[in-house]
């Protein structure tokens, strides 16, 4: 159960994070307002691919919170700062961002720091 | 074609935006962090995936009032994202899980080991890296 639950958090929060970030970086590219909080309201509502990200961030949270409850917060958020790695390769890959060496170098100082503060 | 200035000046004006975007995203999940916190310890630990217990703890004040950052943190990011890379922004953003750490120790009275110590300040050390990057690299928004 704790892996699926792993998976579950990982998987929907990367897949979460990725559509967010396309879809705003395009809302943002055409002009449209995203002023305040109603502009971002109005952006979703219109962009129907981040009500599908928001779905995704939903079920990672609660999976979150179901695998807090069964395992020990020490393994819970390392293994789920797996994320880091996995959306700044796909940033890369899919998204096309340019990660040169020093975002990398930043990404996995995060991701150790994240791991030892978990400890 | 615009002017030199005022291109100069749009991205002054940019980057201060997002740099606050940045500063309210790094802000909000630490203290809906310790908010959630501070109201699920009102409710039984006991593992479950009842999505209904979840429900039901919305109805304490703190609970509720974290969810309400949560979903603020959630709506500004999405802004942010709108002008900053994804690779930019959640390591840059990250310096939150040491405002997390840092509320825990003050509010929560939880113990900070030298091994945290050394992951806050790697997590600062990362972000920092990652802040002198440009901001997005991707399309028409590149600063």
């Amino acid at each position: 159960m704790r892996w699926t639950l792993l998976a579950l958090v990982v998987v929907t929060a990367v897949a979460g994070d990725l559509l967010q970030s396309r879809e705003m970086k395009r809302a943002g590219e055409s002009g449209e307002s995203l002023a305040g909080i109603q502009g971002v309201l109005k952006t979703i509502w219109r962009r129907r691919a981040l009500l599908l990200s928001i779905g995704c961030m939903a079920v990672s949270f609660f999976a979150f919170l179901a695998l807090v409850q069964r395992e020990p917060l020490s393994f819970a958020v390392p293994a789920s700062a797996a994320t880091f790695v996995l959306e700044t390769l796909l940033a890369r890959f899919v998204l096309h961002e340019r990660v040169d060496a020093r975002r990398a170098a930043g990404a996995i100082c995060v991701l150790a720091g994240i791991v030892l503060i978990a400890r | 074609m615009p002017e030199p200035a005022t291109t100069a000046a749009r991205a002054q004006t940019g980057a201060v935006h997002a740099a606050r975007l940045i500063l309210l995203v790094i802000l909000l999940k630490p203290f809906s962090n310790l908010l959630l916190a501070y109201g699920e310890r009102h409710f039984s630990t006991a593992p479950t995936l009842n999505p209904l217990l979840y429900i039901a703890s919305l109805f304490d004040p703190f609970v509720a009032a974290g969810v309400l950052l949560q979903i603020w943190w959630l709506l500004s990011r999405m802004r942010l994202f709108s002008t900053a890379d994804l690779s930019f922004v959640i390591p840059v953003t990250a310096v939150g899980y040491v405002l997390t750490t840092l509320l825990g120790k003050f509010f929560l009275h939880e113990i900070i080991t030298p091994a945290r110590w050394s992951g806050i300040a790697l997590v600062c050390l990362g972000s920092m890296l990652v802040a002198g990057t440009r901001r997005s690299t991707t399309g028409g928004n590149q600063a």
